[in-house]
């Protein structure tokens, strides 16, 4: 399986944990991260600060039609759902809090499988809401693989749970290996990366 | 047993639109705007197709529908179930003074250059139901411009300009709006400007009286005069880059040298069409101002 695309969805305690995660992949690693970390509405854009700070890759606000870019990560802004279009750029919309939030992992997630279709890695990570699980539910049912950290290592457990019991989950890890593990699998399926998992992966 | 089968038939519904090919679906939905298009006029062909997919999906699953085709049969033959995907599909949220560091920008920049016009032409692009119009309504007041400003606010959805034009609003709101005003530099009493029924706040009939709610379809209608001052926020995002260049040139030509365009937080001119006609006024509040391009 050829991935394209590696989306995330975080809540309370999602900034330690996205760091954790980020901090453990090289500065090649070759698949855009998009990812949706519930914040106040009226926040800035001081979460891609952080995280670019933390990690080797290039951290971005993502704007509206902007065309996604390999290598790059990219953050929701806050008071905004993002979305995917088919030609894997993004739109964004302030449509109603869909599971009481804006931007929502359920909407990042339900539109990504327009984009990526099946050539999705999906993660949730530590919150306490439901969102993410009507978003799982759907990659999984359109071929995607799912990662989801162990309720026991989340900060809040509300979210990974409702993902575990939305869907047959692929992978349910401890915080600490999900960035390693997610580097492994994508190396593996992308050829030229395959042999150099080591080099990579063990930092 | 009839609960159980009927169970039953709602899952093999479902599993039948999950194997609904996706590029099968994507021809559905083209097919249905189409039909939307030639039946009713509402022209949705150069929307952002992601936001709308999912909120025609999220229909058909609500009302039981096979596929984007079955429900497409409904909405050519039943005008009411028509109405109701067309609330679906125009987004109608707003509140009052939405991102109040834009309304203080407008009341500390924008307004003492009005100040300088003997008469003002105002267009609220997209007004929705109406909570913008009634906060400018109140910038204008408080800064002296109301009685010699015509403000224009349009939108393509009745519905929601009936709501509009009564200005009747959840009380429960109120008490965000309230500290929005007061962010955007408002230092008056917010409760002088609606009358509280129940649970309902009426607005203030002084600041509707020079406002012409008025219906106006931004994928298909035209310009309608020339304006001091364009204000179209968080509508430009649901478009494509085509139907986004038709509108700001409708706003370029509803402008004249020197007149304002406020777009949303997250929208911008600078990769359109239209780049060079406009200069950034306040750059990080999106607020514009034509330049003069016949050198």
């Amino acid at each position: 399986m050829e991935f394209e695309a590696v989306v995330i969805g975080s809540s309370a305690g999602g900034i330690k944990a996205l760091t954790s995660v980020l901090s453990a992949l090289p500065s090649d690693f070759p698949l855009p991260i998009i990812i949706v970390q519930h914040l106040h509405p009226q926040s800035d854009s001081y979460l891609a600060k952080i995280l670019e700070s933390k990690s080797e890759l290039r951290v971005k606000q993502a704007d509206e039609k902007e065309v996604i870019t390999n290598g790059m990560v990219y953050i929701a802004p806050p008071n905004y759902h993002l979305l995917i279009e088919d030609d894997k750029s993004f739109s964004l919309s302030i449509e109603g809090p869909v599971n009481f939030a804006r931007p929502s992992v359920d909407v990042l997630f339900e539109t990504a499988i327009y984009g990526y279709r099946d050539k999705i890695i999906a993660i949730i990570l530590t919150g306490a809401n439901h969102d993410g699980g009507v978003g799982v539910k759907k990659i999984k049912q359109n071929g995607g693989y799912i990662i989801v950290q162990t309720p026991e290592s989340a900060e809040a457990d509300a979210m990974p749970k409702a993902a575990i019991a939305a869907t047959n989950v692929d992978k349910v890890l401890p915080l600490e290996q999900i960035g390693p593990f997610l580097l492994q699998l994508v190396n593996n399926s992308v050829k030229k990366y395959s042999n150099n998992f080591d080099k990579f992966g063990r930092r | 047993m009839i609960l159980r089968l009927s169970i039953l038939h709602s899952l093999y519904f479902k599993l039948k639109t999950y194997m609904n090919d996706i590029d099968t679906q994507n021809i559905e939905l083209q097919l249905l705007l189409q039909a939307v298009y030639l039946k009713y006029g509402y022209d949705f062909r150069n929307y952002a197709k992601a936001s709308i997919k999912r909120r025609v999906q999220h229909r058909l699953s609500k009302d039981g529908f096979e596929s984007i085709s079955a429900m497409q049969n409904k909405v050519l033959y039943d005008v009411s179930f028509f109405e109701t995907l067309l609330l679906d599909l125009s987004i109608n949220v707003t509140e009052m003074f939405r991102d109040p560091k834009f309304y203080l920008a407008l009341r500390k920049v924008i307004i003492p250059h009005l100040k300088k016009y003997p008469f003002l032409k105002i267009w609220h692009a997209g007004c929705s139901s109406g909570e913008e119009v009634y906060s400018m309504a109140i910038i204008l007041k408080e800064e002296g411009l109301y009685d010699r400003t015509q403000i224009y606010a349009t939108d393509m959805n009745e519905v929601v300009l009936k709501q509009a034009k009564d200005g009747i609003f959840n009380i429960s709101r109120l008490k965000q709006y309230t500290a929005n005003y007061q962010k955007a530099g408002g230092q008056e009493s917010f409760s002088d400007y609606y009358t509280a029924h129940y649970d309902h706040a009426v607005m203030s009939k002084s600041l509707k009286k020079n406002i012409l709610f008025s219906d106006h379809n931004l994928a298909t209608d035209g310009v309608f005069g020339e304006m001091n001052l364009i204000i179209c926020r968080n509508v430009l995002i649901y478009f494509n880059r085509d139907l986004q260049n038709r509108v700001l040139g409708l706003f370029s030509d509803s402008l004249p040298d020197d007149g304002f365009l406020c777009l949303g937080s997250k929208e911008s001119i600078r990769f359109s069409a239209f780049s060079d006609s406009f200069s950034d006024i306040v750059r990080e509040e999106k607020i514009y101002r034509k330049v003069d391009t016949i050198n």
